[in-house]
């Protein structure tokens, strides 16, 4: 009996412990993950919070000329400017008319400061196979 | 032909519901006759669903574009290794060869056994046509992959379409780990509806000895290696197709195939501890139950792509079969658990923290948790969608949080655990056997933290790594002297006899040898280095020892795709060590999609990886990126050692007589 319990108190100290370490990690890496539309109806409460947009790239807005590449991607009415701020390679993938997943957050300017980039192409690629930027 | 397959799937259908019926039918009036015919209809839909599974390769292998599958994954100039594993290029041909596994797997289940445990195979035919008909059921009319292109005329008519050439299959699939990951992953992902057949039957016909554990043994070894495989394949086609740098991202079709991994090695574990000792019944049935659930899980999350979209959920009729189904296979199985739960009881109370079990316990517990957190990260944006309507996402920090240390910690299990006796372990023979344990693993802590290694977790784990290395080669060294000792073996026949003599025990050690290994990889992510450059004929880069000149650009095409290459000269603290040429593919077919190939140096110490990223549009700059990736090498060969012990522990016993217990 005194083996079970310690036992069971050995493993709530581990799975305690796991528990916070998995809440901070959650605090640091959640991000809201919504279309440009709900983004837009919803753009007030997320201030400054991390958001993952999907949309599609609308086609020949890609702007490679500025030193950080940018873009409008859209879904139904909406459409945002998108400013690539992060390091990675831009996936193959991405061109006009892909469905593009940013990541990032919203700049003062109004522009979307993504990054992450993920992108697929528009029509015939299944979903799971969707190329990437990681780190 | 695209009739004939629609027509065996429909009849392959039919038999294994009659084969079902005739089960249930078998069992409940006691008919050995009837039995039989179920086990027969089960053999003639192993072998339709073969002649299914032959026609749609022959459909793909003569282009027959008039079939939708064959139109959007295959083309004319692809080679005809990749129109075989255009198969599975899509949702409703992999769906097929899940269903051609599983009923393969069933067959052989029932054939194997069809003479032994006349109580039980009843039952577990009943359970393996349960699972078969459901997928065959999916497979005819969600994802039918025979289904023929319609066209619909400007009158509203409609009339059969046949594309002049096809789509051509996804050019990142387009590799040979692609070739054969799926296939490997799906047996893995399939092969533990034998395991849970037989726990189901067990319960069913109240024969709770360990008979299913001993008898699906080889089963559950094969797919949780099957398993282990197709993870290293996805993660090595991640790292040379993708080209982001990296194997794993805790994306969600990686983590659905991670999941059943973990409760399985649980199992594998715990199963030891019913056998030895008796206990953890109704455990073991849980963790076989939720083995078979991931798996079909894992096959639904990588097939319906639920959570990579953002709302696909909902409008999924595959996903709300799916729930269904598992929703109903884990409501019977608790069912008879609880109402069987006095043939369950356990033999023995845990009787030191100090002891095998309990370290086979926390070994449950920490793998159990992990599973659980890899559920959570990836489902969570489903179960945010629900309760708050929008879909939250969390990212690889909660995942490497909650999984580096479960690691360390399972790390750490694996050397203690041999250490401890079973029952209990005394103060003395303890401080023995981790003398040099923690002698040598202190020295090398020692070591590592002197050359200059500050990284808390890299530290704790090549530690950890440099503890188990000793705690496995005392074993061998023991065992070997006492066999020269007390036999007069010779030291090298002494090794080899030591091992063969008890497979399980050594194969089982030549495992964690391997999974050592695999961490010293992983510890090597800590220290990856990354460049970019934009670079023109001539110029140069920098990246650790090593720098990159670019000679020259080679250009070309192959019926399939264009492609250009950039022809970079190696050198290492100042010598040639060879050519690098990074390339990137321009894909005929389709929407001309690019894919990049990787361009890998592989050494022991550290893989050098340099990718074509892009280039300028007047094509005069390339622009190039180089990793430094230390120790990967080590994954890859850890693998390969997996594959061996695994195997090592499978090879038959001369002596043993499965099924009987002495």
């Amino acid at each position: 009996m005194v083996a079970r319990m310690k036992f069971i108190i050995g493993g709530i100290i581990i799975v305690v412990a796991l528990f916070w370490l998995g809440f901070v990690g959650f605090e640091e890496s959640k991000a809201y993950y919504i279309t440009v539309d709900e983004y837009r109806s919803m753009q007030e409460s997320l201030m400054g919070k991390t958001v993952r947009l999907a949309g599609d790239v609308v086609a020949g807005s890609i702007d490679r000329s500025k030193p950080q590449m940018e873009f409008i991607i859209g879904s139904g009415e909406s459409r945002i400017r998108v400013r690539y701020i992060g390091n990675d390679i831009i996936p193959d993938t991405f061109t006009d008319e892909s469905k593009a997943l940013v990541e990032g957050d919203i700049a003062a300017d109004g522009v979307f400061r993504a990054r992450h980039i993920e992108a697929k192409c528009a029509s015939k690629y299944e979903a799971e196979y969707s190329n990437r930027t990681s780190s | 032909m695209a009739n004939f397959g629609n027509f065996c799937l429909i009849l392959s259908l039919c038999l294994s519901l009659y084969a079902l019926i005739a089960a249930l039918v078998g069992i409940s009036q006691r008919q050995p006759r009837i039995i039989r015919s179920a086990e027969n209809a089960a053999y003639s839909a192993t072998g339709i669903i073969t002649l299914t599974f032959l026609s749609l390769v022959y459909l793909l292998a003569t282009d027959d574009f008039s079939v939708a599958h064959v139109a959007s994954t295959s083309n004319r100039a692809l080679p005809i290794f990749y129109k075989v594993a255009a198969v599975w290029g899509a949702h409703d041909g992999s769906m097929l060869l899940w269903v051609f596994v599983a009923s393969i797997f069933s067959g052989l289940a029932i054939y194997q056994n069809r003479r032994r445990y006349r109580e039980m195979m009843p039952y577990v035919l009943a359970v393996l046509m349960v699972n078969l008909s459901f997928f065959l059921l999916l497979n005819l009319f969600f994802s039918n992959p025979f289904h023929r292109l319609v066209q619909v005329f400007a009158d509203g008519s409609a009339g059969p379409f046949l594309p002049a050439d096809g789509q051509g299959l996804n050019p990142i699939l387009q590799h040979w780990a692609m070739v054969i990951h799926p296939p490997i992953q799906y047996l893995g992902f399939i092969g533990f509806v034998v395991p849970f057949a037989f726990a189901i039957a067990a319960l069913c016909s109240k024969q709770m000895g360990d008979t299913w554990i001993r008898t699906t043994r080889r089963w559950t070894l094969l797919t949780w290696i099957f398993l282990g495989v197709g993870l290293i394949l996805g993660g090595k086609w991640a790292y040379v197709v993708l080209g982001w740098g990296g194997y794993w991202a805790w994306d969600p079709v990686e983590n659905s195939s991670l999941m059943p991994w973990l409760i399985s090695t649980a199992f594998l574990h715990s199963v030891i501890v019913q056998e030895r000792k008796g206990m953890l019944k109704v455990w073991n049935i849980i963790l076989v139950v939720l083995a078979y659930l991931l798996g079909v899980f894992g096959t639904f999350l990588t097939r319906s792509g639920v959570v990579s979209s953002v709302h696909a959920f909902a409008d999924s009729n595959l996903g709300k079969f799916f729930l269904i189904y598992m929703a109903g296979v884990l409501a019977a199985s608790l069912y008879l658990v609880i109402d069987r739960r006095d043939y369950l009881k356990s033999e023995r109370r845990l009787d030191s923290i100090l002891s095998r079990e309990s370290a086979f316990l926390f070994n449950n517990l920490v793998l159990v948790v992990a599973c659980f957190a890899v559920f959570w990260g990836t489902m969570f944006p489903v179960f945010s969608e629900w309760v708050r309507g929008v879909k939250i996402t969390v990212g690889p920090p909660f995942f490497n949080n909650i999984n580096i240390p479960i690691g360390l910690l399972l790390l750490f299990l694996t050397g203690v655990g041999p250490l401890f006796a079973w029952r209990k372990t005394s103060p003395k023979s303890l401080r023995r056997s981790f003398l040099w344990p923690v002698i040598f693993s202190a020295a090398t802590c020692f070591v590592i933290v002197a050359a200059g290694m500050r990284n808390f977790y890299a530290v704790c784990c090549l530690t950890l790594c440099a503890f188990v290395l000793i705690v496995i080669l005392e074993e061998f060294i023991k065992g070997t002297f006492i066999r020269i000792r007390k036999k007069g073996e010779n030291p090298f026949s002494a090794f080899v006899n030591l091992t063969l003599k008890n497979k399980r025990r050594y194969g089982g050690y030549i495992v964690h040898f391997s999974i050592v290994l695999m961490f010293v990889g992983f510890t090597g992510n800590t220290f990856n280095r990354e460049a970019t450059r934009q670079m023109e004929p001539g110029g140069e880069m920098e990246i650790g020892d090593y720098s990159l000149k670019m000679t020259g650009y080679e250009d070309g095409q192959t019926a399939n795709y264009d492609f250009g290459k950039v022809v970079l000269d190696v050198y290492r603290n100042g010598k040639v060590i060879g050519t690098l040429k990074p390339e990137r593919r321009i894909f005929k077919t389709g929407s001309g999609q690019m894919t990049t190939t990787v361009a890998l140096h592989s050494t022991p110490k550290e893989d050098l990886y340099v990718v074509f990223a892009g280039m300028s549009h007047d094509g005069s700059t390339f622009e190039i990126r180089a990793n430094v990736n230390p120790l990967v090498y080590w994954i890859w060969f850890g693998a390969a050692m997996m594959v061996f012990g695994t195997i090592i522990t499978l090879l038959p016993n001369k002596r043993s007589v499965v099924g009987s217990r002495q």
